[in-house]
This record gives structure tokens, C-alpha cells and sequence, in this order.
């Protein structure tokens, strides 16, 4: 089972001669009566990318926070996080698994990691590219800072914020094949069960591709009813 | 020769074109009932300075000025002039290094910021509208600060629409779905939200086109004739602070007072050189600007009936200040400049030397009815008061007379500053009473 050897090619297909399974080929025949086997790992999947990018946003939301107070973070933090994002990911599931063990929570670790360096970035730049009279406006009119940040800067910076979500997780939806490397199962695991095989590359890969298109068009449709006053111009 | 009229009063670019003590226009009973009454506070800068570390010179050094309840002030200067510091000094936007503020006797320094700041509307030249809310969401702003019930912000925001003559569907647009003169509208309506006893006004027009900005100075003033507030405005364009101001105040670099006065007062009687450059060359015209053709003295006319005997008539041209009779009909309203020949018989016959053209009204501001003077070409015409009758006669004559400085007010020296409360007359003589 694949399960037990989730490194180890694995075949998952008849090896009689002479038909399109043994021929590497692309069978819709198979495919259609195997589909269930794509099911769990595409679960996998999107508990990998959920968590990775919830995590991560709730780390990376904090610390921009704290940037947007104190200017001196900003630069620092931002540096780290593009130092993480330049680790290889292969390498970063696999140095991870021995102080992590074997499983989702290490890979989810690392996803959250490469996160980072979109989700702080944009949120940072969102809320400072916030419009210097609009800040001052508010001011000027009794806003606390605080009711500043809630009412004016956040949601002013949604669509940068979510624009950044958005290339998170479609990332993370690709780093996540790669999951596998620390035990934690998704699509790539799928992919690499039979890497040989068209029809289960094509069906696995191809899942990939389009939970992370399902991904980015759920944020997008998202920003969009987050913020009917972008779309409104001049009559 | 009405309708030209109209437009006259409405064109009008320096003038007051709304008297100040016009009646409230109409509003539905609805909004009548919402309205809270209008209040202003009194504005005092005592020795206010700001002083910015590491800067020799102050921003703002010294001020010190009241500004009545109810009356606009204008903080006019060169940039640089920390106008706008001591505008943002007040609601605390830039704390005071030295001196105080007092707004109806109480230090802006003992109140909490934003509790403060919701009590003084706030306008800035960008304007600020919140882009991510609608119009009336962007109005509401306060209101909700202040945790007004639903009901009660809704009928202000529709009142406060209508106030600023915008039109109800504006209400659920957003800021950049408004023309720049809207959004400068939605501006001023959000400062009036919750009714602030003070406004500050950071060039609130500066970055509107040039008619737009005189339709929205016009506006203001016509608001401000009905809710009376106390207004702090900042601008540097000179005709801008004669035309808003019933006070001016005028900075120079370091942000020290040169001279508080009325525009009228500043005109005539600048403090300094300093004063005399800003105001400029042409102030003496200026002037014109702040009278209307009812203020000053004009010349009387016989006025002469077709019929009228003639004798009769002669008698009435003895008697006036010009040896021109005016032909009027029989509601005393000016025909034209009767002709000698109308005289030839027993009784005036109706010929006419010219007809009676320009007609200036009593209401025209000088300056307008100077350009009508220019532009027909004559020297004189008869002015006519609201019924349409001979009310006297302007000539260029009359209006130079009318812009001579008498000589004992004359400035003596640099340091007339301040106006102090016994000089008072002439800065209430034209700013009409609040």
C-alpha cells in the first residue's frame, strides 16, 4: 500500500500486455474507475493548503501589525521572510522531519514559511499605501488610531491583502505536492505513487492545478463582494 | 435686462453675492424637525506657539487672536507661513509647545484628541473622503463616533445632502463615482455631520477649477449665512480670504501675525509694507468688491413724467445733484435720459437722449457695477432698487470718491496692528452684523 511506502514508487495499475494501462498511456477508461483513489489526497491537499495559508496569514496579519506601528520592524522582518522563501522546499520539508517527525504538522510549517513573503508584504504595503489625506481625514474627525486601522486602513487594504492571499495559496497549493517529502500525503504523494504513468500524473497534476484555480477564484470572488467600492467609477 | 441680473448676482467672484443675512432656504418639515439648533464657540489663540525640535525659528510664534462666535476667519500667508499649523494647533492635529487655545473659554489642551476633534468639523483641501464608503457612510462618520441612533444619523445625512445641494441619489454613491465639486460638497457636509460649534477649513476649495471653487464659495457663504459657525479657514489667495473672511488674519514667514482685521479694514489700512505687498497693487479695487451700490452715497436725478409740466420739471433739475432729467413711467421706473427736446412744449414730451442703459441695482456689488459702467461705455447710469424705481444716479465720479482713504485713518506706521476695541467701528461697519 501506498500509505506504508509513501516514498517508494508503487504500482497502482495492471501490468498485463498489450493494453493502455501498460503502456504508460492516457486511459479514460481507467480513470473513470479509479477516481476514487484521488479523493483522499485531494483532501490532503486542501487540509495542507487551508491550514498553511490560515496560519500563515494569522502570523503574517500580526506581524504587520506590529510593522505598521513600529517602522523599524518592517525592514527585518520583511528581509526574513524572503530568506525563507529562498530555501528549497524539497530541503526544508526534509531538514524539518527530524525535529518535527514525519507528518502534516511539519509540512505545514514550512508552507506557513513560504507564505510569509507574500502575506506580510502586502499586508504591510496595503495599509501604507493607504492615502495620506484619507489617514488624516479620519484623524482630523475624532477616529482613534485604533478605529483608524479598523475602519479606514484595513479595509482600504483589502484589495492588496487579498491579492496577496490569492498568490499564497496558489503557491502553497503547488509547494504542497512536494508535502509528501515529509510524510504528510496530498497530490504529490499521488503523483509519485506511479510517476510513469500518464493517466495518474495527468489526473493527479491536474487536480492540483485546478484546486488552486478553484483557490484563487474563491478569494477573488471574495475580494470582489469585500469591496463594491472598487468597481465604482466615475457614471 | 432681469435675467442678465440674475446672473450677475450668482457670477459675482468677490462679492458677497448672498448677503449674509438671507433667510434660510426652504427644507422639507421633515428635516426642520431633526435639525439641532445652531450653535458656534469662540475661538481664542492665546500666545499659541509651535516650535518644532531642532528648528530655530517657530512654525506658529505668538498667535494671538479671538475669533467671535459665529464669524469666519481667515488665516492668510505665503506658504510657509504656518497658517496651517495654526489651523491643525486647534483640534489638536499639532500639539502647542507654548501658549494655549481656548475654544468657549476651555484649553483644547485639557481635552482628550479625538473626543476634541468630534466636536470641530474638519475640511481639507484633498478632501479625504473615506474612498471604501458611501456617501452618506462617509457623512456619517461621526455621528456614529458618537453613537447617534440610526434613525436620528439618517435624517441628518439626508438634511445635510440637501443642505449642500446634492442630489438624494448621491447618498449611496461612492467618492469616485462624485465630480471634484461633489466630492468637495460631501466634504463640507461630513465636517457639518454633528454639528460642530467651530469648523476648520484647510484650503477647502484649493483644488477645485476656478468657477467651480467661486460656485462653492458662494455656497458656503450662503450655508454659513444660515448656520452661523465659527470658522477657521485657511487659504493664500488673497481675494479668496476677502471674500470668505469677516476676519483676516495675515501671516508672515515664522508664522507671526502681521495684521487682524476686517478685509475692508486690511485694504485700507494695511499694517506694513509686508501687508501692502500681499494684499497687493490693485487694492484699492478690491475694495470694490466688498460694497454694494446701496452702501454709498449716490447722486439724485430729476425724475420726470411724460405730461409733466414743464416748468415743474426744470424746477426738479435745479434741485438735483445732476442737471440730467431720467424719464420714468408712471411706477417710477426709468425710461431713459430725457432729451431737451422733450421740452420744447407747454408739457415734456417723451424724447429720449439715450435709453437707460446700463441699470445698475442697489444690490450690485460696486465691482460689478463698475465693469456694467466700463463695458457701456458711459460714465453714468441710473440705479434702480428692487420694484424696478429711480433710486439715484452711479457715476465713476461717485465710486472713486467712495474708494478715497480718508486721511486721519491713514496708516501711521508699521506697528498699527490689531485693531483695539475702541477702533472697532470700522470692522463692524462692514462686516455685517453676526
Amino acid at each position: 500500500m501506498s500509505a506504508l511506502l509513501p516514498l517508494a514508487q508503487l504500482e497502482i495499475r495492471s501490468r498485463r500486455g498489450g493494453t493502455c494501462e501498460s503502456e504508460d498511456g492516457f486511459c479514460p477508461d481507467w480513470i473513470a474507475d479509479n477516481l476514487d483513489r484521488y479523493v483522499s489526497p485531494l483532501l490532503e491537499h486542501v487540509v495542507l493548503t487551508v491550514a498553511s495559508v490560515g496560519i500563515g496569514f494569522a502570523i503574517a496579519f500580526a506581524l504587520a501589525l506590529l510593522a505598521h506601528r513600529r517602522e523599524w520592524v518592517s525592514a527585518p522582518v520583511g528581509a526574513l521572510t524572503s530568506v525563507l522563501f529562498t530555501i528549497p522546499s524539497v530541503a526544508a520539508f526534509l531538514l524539518l522531519v527530524p525535529l518535527t517527525g514525519l507528518g502534516v504538522l511539519t509540512a505545514i510549517i514550512a508552507l506557513v514559511a513560504y507564505t510569509q513573503v507574500f502575506l506580510f508584504r502586502n499586508i504591510v504595503n496595503g495599509l501604507s499605501n493607504v492615502a495620506e489625506e484619507t489617514k488624516d481625514a479620519a484623524r482630523g474627525m475624532g477616529l482613534t488610531d485604533r478605529q483608524v486601522l479598523w475602519r479606514v486602513e484595513l479595509p482600504l487594504a483589502v484589495p492588496e491583502i487579498l491579492a496577496g492571499v490569492r498568490i499564497a495559496t496558489v503557491t502553497t497549493v503547488n509547494l504542497a505536492t512536494l508535502a509528501f517529502f515529509a510524510g504528510a500525503g496530498g497530490l504529490g504523494a499521488q503523483i509519485y505513487t506511479d510517476i510513469t504513468f500518464r493517466s495518474n500524473v495527468v489526473v493527479a497534476g491536474g487536480l492540483a492545478i485546478l484546486l488552486a484555480a478553484a483557490f484563487d477564484l474563491m478569494v477573488l470572488g471574495g475580494q470582489r463582494l469585500a469591496t463594491p467600492w472598487r468597481r465604482a467609477t466615475a457614471a | 435686462m432681469g435675467q442678465s441680473r440674475d446672473l450677475h448676482i450668482f457670477d459675482d467672484a468677490a462679492g458677497r453675492a448672498y448677503p449674509r443675512e438671507v433667510t434660510a432656504p426652504q427644507t422639507s418639515p421633515n428635516s426642520e424637525a431633526v435639525r439641532p439648533r445652531p450653535q458656534a464657540a469662540t475661538l481664542e489663540f492665546r500666545s499659541a506657539t509651535k516650535r518644532y525640535p531642532g528648528q530655530e525659528d517657530a512654525a506658529v510664534d505668538g498667535l494671538s487672536l479671538t475669533v467671535p462666535a459665529g464669524e469666519i476667519c481667515v488665516l492668510v500667508g505665503p506658504s510657509g507661513c504656518g497658517k496651517t499649523t495654526a489651523m491643525r494647533m486647534v483640534n489638536r492635529m499639532i500639539e502647542i509647545t507654548e501658549g494655549d487655545i481656548l475654544l468657549d473659554d476651555r484649553s483644547v489642551r485639557d481635552r482628550a484628541p479625538a473626543e476634541l476633534r468630534r466636536e470641530i468639523g474638519y475640511a481639507i483641501q484633498q478632501i479625504g473622503l473615506f474612498p471604501h464608503l458611501t456617501v452618506a457612510a462617509n457623512v456619517a462618520v461621526v455621528p456614529r463616533l458618537l453613537g447617534w441612533d440610526r434613525d436620528r444619523i439618517e435624517a441628518r445625512v439626508r438634511e445635510l445632502l440637501e443642505l449642500v445641494s446634492l442630489e438624494e441619489g448621491t447618498a449611496e454613491r461612492y467618492p469616485a463615482q462624485l465630480s471634484g465639486g461633489q466630492r468637495q460638497r460631501v466634504g463640507v457636509a461630513r465636517a457639518l455631520a454633528a454639528d460642530p460649534p467651530l469648523m476648520l477649513m484647510d484650503e477647502p476649495f484649493g483644488a477645485i477649477d476656478p468657477i467651480n471653487r467661486e460656485r462653492l464659495q458662494n455656497e458656503f457663504l450662503r450655508l454659513q449665512a444660515e448656520i452661523r459657525k465659527t470658522v477657521v479657514f485657511v487659504t493664500h489667495d488673497i481675494d479668496e480670504a476677502i471674500k470668505m473672511g469677516d476676519r483676516i488674519a495675515v501671516l508672515r514667514a515664522g508664522g507671526r501675525l502681521a495684521q487682524y482685521a476686517s478685509p475692508a479694514e486690511l485694504l485700507m489700512y494695511p499694517a506694513d509694507e509686508f501687508v501692502e505687498d500681499f494684499v497687493g497693487a490693485d487694492r484699492a479695487l478690491k475694495r470694490l468688491a466688498l460694497q454694494r451700490v446701496r452702501d454709498i452715497d449716490l447722486w439724485s436725478a430729476a425724475t420726470v413724467r411724460s405730461g409733466e409740466p414743464v416748468d415743474e420739471a426744470r424746477r426738479k433739475i435745479a434741485e438735483a445733484d445732476i442737471d440730467m432729467p431720467v424719464l420714468v413711467d408712471d411706477h417710477g421706473r426709468p425710461q431713459g435720459w430725457l432729451s431737451e427736446r422733450g421740452f420744447a412744449g407747454e408739457r415734456v414730451r417723451p424724447e429720449l437722449r439715450s435709453r437707460a442703459e446700463p441699470l445698475v441695482e442697489l444690490d450690485d456689488v460696486l465691482r460689478d457695477a463698475l465693469a456694467d459702467l466700463i463695458e457701456s461705455e458711459v460714465h453714468y447710469s441710473p440705479v434702480v432698487d428692487s420694484g424696478g424705481r429711480l433710486a439715484g444716479v452711479l457715476s465713476l465720479e461717485v465710486i472713486s470718491q467712495t474708494l478715497h482713504v480718508p486721511p486721519e485713518r491713514a496708516r501711521t506706521g508699521p506697528q498699527l496692528v490689531d485693531p483695539a476695541p475702541g477702533e472697532d467701528d470700522a470692522v463692524s461697519a462692514e462686516v455685517e452684523p453676526a
